[in-house]
């Protein structure tokens, strides 16, 4: 389709502004040409984004089981809620008086996230996730600094960790110390024990992991850890298998970062906003960074997850690990006869890892081709090779808003890609099909970046 | 109460069956005993929407809405063409996950392509990022891509915005950069200083235009001055100003960051926002976050994706140019539909209708008895100062309805006037001014 600057005429442009009601005033310092941005009716606008809106996988296009991502549904009434006028149309520097509504969220959020975590203190302004890390790994780093233990300079990030973990580390700047993980795909205790010593900061773990496994190690991890001196991250990614069961506080964590864009329901956005909050306990308070970004975080974002947090309750936030748990595992079972999971025998908790490993090399399938093939079958693709420790990984998080009858269609679509993959390799492989576009040229996109739009004059 | 499950009691014991668990608690067997919660959460029972509905708005009822605002200092308040919000709460732009399936993401993935166009356009820059959490974290950014072997230091003009600079230390106190604070004159940064206090070795020096004061910085021979000292010219904009004023591109910076507020996103209390960022070719794979490009697929149809992600730390981990994963997509399409609906004349107008407004008041506040504070050139925000105490004056304008300026401290205060602002309306914050000072204004 055409692109926005592709539209439109010289000249045209909508009617928004009145004419200055005051005397025109020029200041110095003109830019010599014009920006050349679109030029065009507003018809042309609204049925442009109207096209680009028909090339895009929502939540409510159908299964968007991203492992790890949690997509689950995104309550209307959130955004009822984050467009009130007395929450949108607030200046960040208002006199305190007038903002007592919003110190209320704030309030009523941080005290929710922290008994969900069994932290004692919280900061929202996190933007998204890996903020949220770095905005914990500061905490730790002034912890340490305060005490005059400025020897522990490293963070200890197990091999199945999240790519934003040790980067977000460095960031704060520490060195990475990796530890490989058991057959089980659990912390090696023996290897972690090997790792912690005077220089351990912290440990940043994700519980479950990123295999879909919980740790039931946890305790003995976290107090390793502790003996030596360092201290524990817990990585929220997960919390959705565990909310309301158990808290990060509870198996000897520190430090906590939540995900409200992915736990608390508020939508991924194409990307973001969304909030990272940290919480940590009483004797870190004074450590929490005071400014990680401007104001209070992305407040809106905020507001969303309370109204969530208010319509679920404490039972409510419990039922949503069950069904999640059992989404998963229901789901796993109807194609464990097809699917190799990534650790046989194991427990998985919200999500599982199958393996596509054997039939990549046995006829060429690949875990790209089966991710590709869903979207035929009108599923988005589940997480693909991640953990970076399982080869040909697909990662599936179902979440515990889809009903039954989507786990068996999903169920039934994946049986019959394998089912083809088995007889037609090439058909699977030239996936996907019904899509306006094919797979595109990614090594070419990398090699000669077009980050523009090139315009013809140029 | 409220729930969002679809599952019912006996759906739900019809898949524990298939699975075969007798209940929730064998999913759970891994999970040690004595840490688990034994009596659930300590929280309220759930409530159901029109409950939920009611005590949030009671919230917002609490916050009051200013009719007029004369405030900015960071955030600003522009009007929000319709468009802009009809498209951006689209439920497709609001729900989807981030564009790494492109096959079924063209929509996600061509909006910001545009929207990198735009800001590229915006700032006279090559390459801009799918964005940053705000302008201050893009400013805070900008450092870690002018760090290499021989250059070190983060060097910043005292009349950037305090909170931005607040972050910046925030950024550096975790890699270990040292931040180093220019000193101003006048209300500008000090040129003179400048030349003193960056060395040889220095990785960047962050300036704003206009800046915290609302003053316009000389920024060319600002940028000449880093260059000799062999250090990258970080600039760090506003956008609006961008409709009208000379581009980073132009002036020759390196980098330049904003944040694009207001390009028609709400002011929100604070957030969302956006950190926009864009430079040239030089330093395009040192930019952090997301980068769409252009490229074709198997049957040579346009077609985009996200790209030079080896910068990224999903593929380098702890050697990524940023941590950063998710971003403020949803506001950078914000702003590119902003920026569309406005076209290159709107935004112009947009632009001279707040320095043409800012000036008027600002004529307007000296005849009710206030100094300007600085004599430089200012687009649409300046300084006043008193002999009043400030509190006095904004209480005054509160109790009208109207969101006085910034107090700067006891007899200061930064003053912003945008297209939102009346002439009527500038009028009468006057007269309400003048009443505080004793002085009389003649009705204009």
């Amino acid at each position: 389709m055409k692109l926005i600057f592709e539209r439109g005429a010289e000249g045209r442009r909508l009617s928004l502004l009145p004419a200055c009601d005051v005397p025109e005033y020029r200041p110095a310092g003109e830019r010599k040409n014009a920006p050349r941005l679109p030029e065009v009716s507003e018809t042309e606008i609204s049925r442009h984004y109207s096209e680009l809106e028909e090339q895009i996988f929502g939540i409510n296009n159908g299964f968007l089981p991203l492992g790890s991502c949690t997509m689950k549904y995104n309550p209307k009434v959130n955004e009822q809620m984050a467009s009130l006028p007395g929450f949108t149309d607030i200046h960040p520097l208002q006199p305190e008086e007038t903002v007592q509504g919003c110190r209320k969220v704030i309030g009523k959020t941080k005290e929710w996230l922290c008994e969900i975590t069994g932290m004692d203190a919280m900061t929202l302004q996190p933007s998204a996730g890996a903020h949220g890390e770095f905005t914990g790994l500061l905490t730790i780093k002034k912890y340490h600094e305060q005490r005059g233990d400025t020897a522990r300079t490293k963070i200890i990030v197990p091999d199945s960790a999240h790519g934003t973990n040790p980067a977000s580390a460095a960031m704060a700047g520490f060195t990475i110390v990796n530890v490989a993980s058991t057959e089980e795909g659990l912390v090696d205790l023996q290897a972690l024990r090997e790792a912690v010593g005077p220089d351990t900061a912290g440990l940043m773990l994700t519980n479950p992991n990123t295999l879909g496994l919980f740790d039931h190690n946890i305790e003995e991890i976290t107090s390793i850890v502790h003996e030596a001196g360092g201290l524990c991250y817990y990585d929220g990614a997960n919390l959705n298998a565990v909310i309301g069961v158990v808290r990060p506080g509870d198996m000897g964590f520190d430090v906590v970062h939540l995900n409200l864009h992915k736990t608390f329901s508020t939508p991924h956005a194409c990307g973001g906003p969304g909030a990272g909050p940290v919480g940590c306990k009483a004797f870190l308070e004074d450590c929490l960074p005071e400014h990680v970004r401007t104001y209070e975080g992305n407040f809106l974002v905020i507001v969303r997850a309370l109204t969530y947090l208010l319509m679920l309750g404490g039972s409510g936030l419990t039922d949503v690990a069950h069904n999640a748990v059992l989404n998963a595992n229901y789901l796993l079972s109807q194609i464990a006869d097809c699917y190799e999971p990534s650790c046989e025998g194991a427990h998985y908790m919200h999500e599982f890892v199958i393996t596509m490993e054997q039939m990549k090399k046995e006829n060429g399938v690949t875990a790209m081709d089966i991710a590709k093939s869903l979207m035929d079958y009108g599923i988005h693709p589940p997480t693909m090779y991640f953990p970076l420790i399982v080869h040909e990984a697909l990662m599936l998080e179902p979440t515990e808003t889809e009903p039954k009858e989507m786990l068996d269609y999903v169920a039934a679509s994946m049986r019959a890609i394998y089912q083809k993959a088995l007889e037609d390799p090439d058909y699977v492989k030239s996936a996907p099909r019904t899509t306006r576009i094919g797979r595109p040229d990614e090594v070419r996109a990398a090699r000669k970046p077009v980050v523009k739009y090139e315009f013809p004059e140029d | 109460m409220g729930s969002f499950i679809p599952g019912t009691e006996k759906e739900q014991k019809e898949m524990l069956a298939a699975i075969g668990a007798g209940s929730f608690d064998d999913l759970f067997t891994d999970v040690p005993e004595d840490v688990r919660l034994k009596n659930g959460l300590d929280l309220p029972e759930g409530l159901s929407e029109l409950e939920v509905s009611r005590l949030v708005r009671s919230m917002a009822a609490e916050n009051k809405v200013f009719d007029t605002i004369f405030r900015g200092a960071g955030a600003y308040w522009h009007y929000i063409p319709s468009i802009v919000r009809e498209v951006t709460t689209n439920e497709k732009f609001v729900t989807a996950y981030t564009p790494y399936q492109p096959e079924i993401s063209q929509g996600v993935l061509q909006s910001i392509f545009e929207y990198q166009t735009m800001i590229c356009e915006l700032t006279g820059m090559d390459v801009s990022n799918a964005s940053v959490y705000d302008g201050a974290t893009a400013a805070a950014e900008a450092a870690a891509m002018c760090a290499d072997r021989k250059h070190t230091g983060y060097y910043v003009s005292a009349t950037v915005d305090p909170k931005v600079i607040d972050v910046i230390r925030t950024y550096c106190y975790g890699s270990g950069t040292e931040l180093v604070i220019i000193p101003e004159k006048d209300g500008l940064t000090d040129l003179e200083a400048l030349k003193q206090t960056v060395p040889d070795h220095a990785a960047a020096v962050l300036f704003q235009q206009p800046n915290y004061y609302g003053l316009l910085e000389p920024a060319k021979e600002l940028i000449e001055a880093i260059h000799e000292k062999d250090a990258k010219a970080v600039m760090s904009v506003n956008p609006t100003t961008l409709g009208y004023l000379e581009t980073p591109g132009e002036l020759g910076a390196d980098i330049a960051v904003g944040e694009g507020q207001p390009l028609g996103i709400d002011m929100a209390w604070g957030g969302p926002y956006l950190g926009f960022m864009a430079t040239g070719q030089k330093l395009e794979r040192k930019l952090p976050g997301r980068i769409i490009g252009q490229t074709e697929d198997d049957q040579g149809r346009r077609a985009f994706v996200l790209t030079l992600q080896a910068r990224e730390q999903h593929i380098r981990r702890e050697k990524a140019s940023s941590n950063i994963c998710s971003n403020q997509a949803l506001c950078a399409l914000t702003a590119a539909v902003y920026l569309t609906a406005m076209g290159p004349e709107g935004l112009r107008d947009v632009a001279l209708q707040c320095a043409s407004k800012a000036h008027y008041f600002r004529d307007r506040l000296v005849e009710a008895g206030l100094t300007v504070k600085y004599d430089g050139e200012f687009f649409n925000e300046f300084v006043t100062v008193s002999e009043i105490g400030s509190e006095e004056i904004l209480r005054a304008l509160q109790e009208n309805g109207i969101l006085g300026g910034l107090p700067l401290g006891d007899r200061e205060i930064l003053w912003c006037a945008t297209e939102m602002n009346t002439r009527e309306d500038m009028d009468r914050a006057a007269a309400i001014v003048a009443g505080v000072t004793g002085k009389e204004v003649s009705a204009k």
